[in-house]
């Protein structure tokens, strides 16, 4: 607990320097504020538009969580159907590499044009570009069972039921979160890009990419830099959430799940 | 000894297996195992043990030969078999309690009765104090205890154990061999028992076939007439230890030159 203390007070003295030398880079280079505004300036901003500011947050919070629930869910159900037989996999799995690897800047807007601007699109998006992570991970755990145990069920006759409920989920639980993890990271990055593209149907209202887009065309930089601040915070709170669940399912069985402190 | 019980007999012939490689196995096998007798199959790595076993269990088919437990093919006569693995293979997201359990809950045996089971066999091999502990907790050799609580739970009457204690320091394999024979007096199973070490094979079995390698065939069979109920006090007779010996010696022979 002490330890995490310290590390805890090192991170916010980095952040403090950090926040001086910004100040004197300012002072030092005479930079305008619509280029570079002042820490001061940017907390002013926070304050003062703090409404809209969590109106855009929370915007882009549900096209992320919906993105990345949707693709949890059709991810997992995709990993059912590969782990079935090799045979399947070989046939579908390239096309989860072409998921991966389709630049979703590219997408976007033929998105817009089918489905139109507004929040659906962007979920859509960001489903789009965290489903891959899932499907490769998931699919990994499903597979991977120890051959002894595969044996073990088939001693006991389990039917194909038992083998998938109590022996290939339960396994593929662990890898099921390393994809959750790396889903929700892209997926906050997801629905952020496709704003800038579909964020918003109504001008001057929308999620944190759009307003972003906006407040860079009115040169509201202090604005921008607040929203840049909420999007990483969008950013953390997914990772914690995420990192939440991961323990709360794993810490009794898993290593990965268990807390340095226990060292 | 249980009312009833009839332990299986297990009978080998003419067994060849072939890999898809060539690779022969395992040469026209010929061990006929009779009930309730407790058989180690005793060889240098190589010598195709392990497959016997899994031809035994019927997780893998012979190339030719045939395989009869009690009467009928392997895969028939699962639900009187248990396995135990050179791991404890437990299910890392279960506790104690309910690994122990695994085989009578995919077997549809009911939740009370399944209980009560777990808990005498718990008992059994004294794990009731860690009962919901997670396996990651427990130390190798109570691992192991849980893998052969498990593997009684379902009450067999034939147990395949490949190797179950070789990878546990030397005191808690005796600890655990005093153990299996202890479980055994009270219902008798047929077993079949796969080891390298000597010592092991001759405190607890009745026979031990010696098999060579490249491919594996029987080379030797060796009665082991110590009577039971065998305790820790045998192995430092002079009797035990002159079989050690001869056994040792037997082995050696059966090496690939």
């Amino acid at each position: 607990m002490k330890r995490r203390l310290v590390t805890f007070g090192n991170a916010l003295g980095v952040f403090a320097a950090l926040l001086l030398l910004w100040q004197l880079v300012l002072w030092i280079f005479r930079v305008p504020p619509f280029m570079l505004p002042s820490p001061w300036a940017v907390a002013r901003a926070v304050v003062a538009r703090f409404p809209s500011l969590l109106t855009s947050l929370s915007i882009t919070a549900r096209e992320a969580g919906g993105g990345l629930a949707a693709s949890i869910v059709v991810g997992v159900i995709i990993a059912l159907i590969f782990a079935q037989s090799r045979w399947v996999r070989r046939m579908l799995y390239p096309y989860t590499i072409l998921l991966q690897t389709v630049p979703i800047v590219a997408i976007a807007p033929l998105i817009l044009m089918w489905v139109g601007a507004g929040e659906v699109s962007v979920t859509l998006i960001a489903f789009i570009i965290s489903l891959a992570p899932v499907i490769a991970n998931t699919t990994q755990g499903l597979v991977s069972v120890d051959e002894n145990l595969v044996h073990l069920f088939l001693m006991h006759n389990a039917s194909p039921q038992q083998l998938l409920f109590k022996l290939r989920l339960p396994n593929a639980v662990p890898s099921l979160f390393v994809g959750i993890r790396i889903a929700s990271g892209i997926a906050v990055i997801g629905a952020i890009t496709g704003e800038l593209y579909a964020g918003s149907s109504r001008i001057g209202e929308g999620g944190l990419g759009y307003s972003i887009l906006y407040a860079s065309s009115q040169l509201q930089t202090d604005y921008l830099f607040a929203l840049v601040l909420a999007a990483t915070v969008l950013g953390f709170g997914f990772f914690f959430i995420v990192m939440f669940f991961e323990w709360y399912f794993l810490h009794r069985w898993h290593e990965s799940a268990r807390t340095p402190d226990t060292e | 000894m249980t009312e009833g019980f009839v332990a299986p007999q297990v009978e080998l012939t003419k067994v060849s297996k072939q890999y898809g490689n060539g690779r022969v196995v395992l040469d026209a096998l010929d061990i006929t195992i009779a009930k309730g007798e407790f058989v180690t199959l005793l060889g240098p790595s190589g010598c195709g043990k392990s497959t016997v076993l899994k031809l035994v269990a019927g997780l893998t088919a012979p190339s030719s030969g045939s395989i009869q437990v009690d009467g009928m093919t392997p895969t028939n006569a699962r639900e009187t078999v248990s396995y135990i693995f050179q791991d404890a293979t437990l299910l890392p997201w279960r506790t104690v309690r309910h690994n122990v359990g695994l085989g009578l809950e995919l077997e549809g045996v009911n939740g009370s009765r399944r209980k009560d089971k777990t808990s005498t066999l718990l008992g059994l091999v004294g794990l009731e104090h860690v009962a919901d502990a997670y396996p990651r907790e427990l130390s190798g050799g109570m691992k192991m205890r849980v893998s052969i609580a498990r593997a009684l739970a379902t009450s067999p009457r034939l147990l395949l154990m490949d190797e179950p204690f070789a990878a546990l320091d030397e005191m808690t394999r005796d600890r655990l061999n005093e153990e299996i024979l202890r479980l055994r007096a009270q219902e008798q199973w047929t077993a079949i028992f796969v080891t390298h070490s000597v010592a092991e094979a001759i405190f607890l079995s009745m026979r031990i076939v010696v098999l060579a390698a490249n491919p594996g065939r029987v080379h030797a069979i060796v009665p082991v007439e110590f009577p039971f109920p065998r305790t820790a006090a045998l192995r430092s007779t002079p009797g035990f230890g002159d079989l050690v010996l001869r056994v040792s010696r037997t082995l050696r022979e059966a090496l690939p030159q």
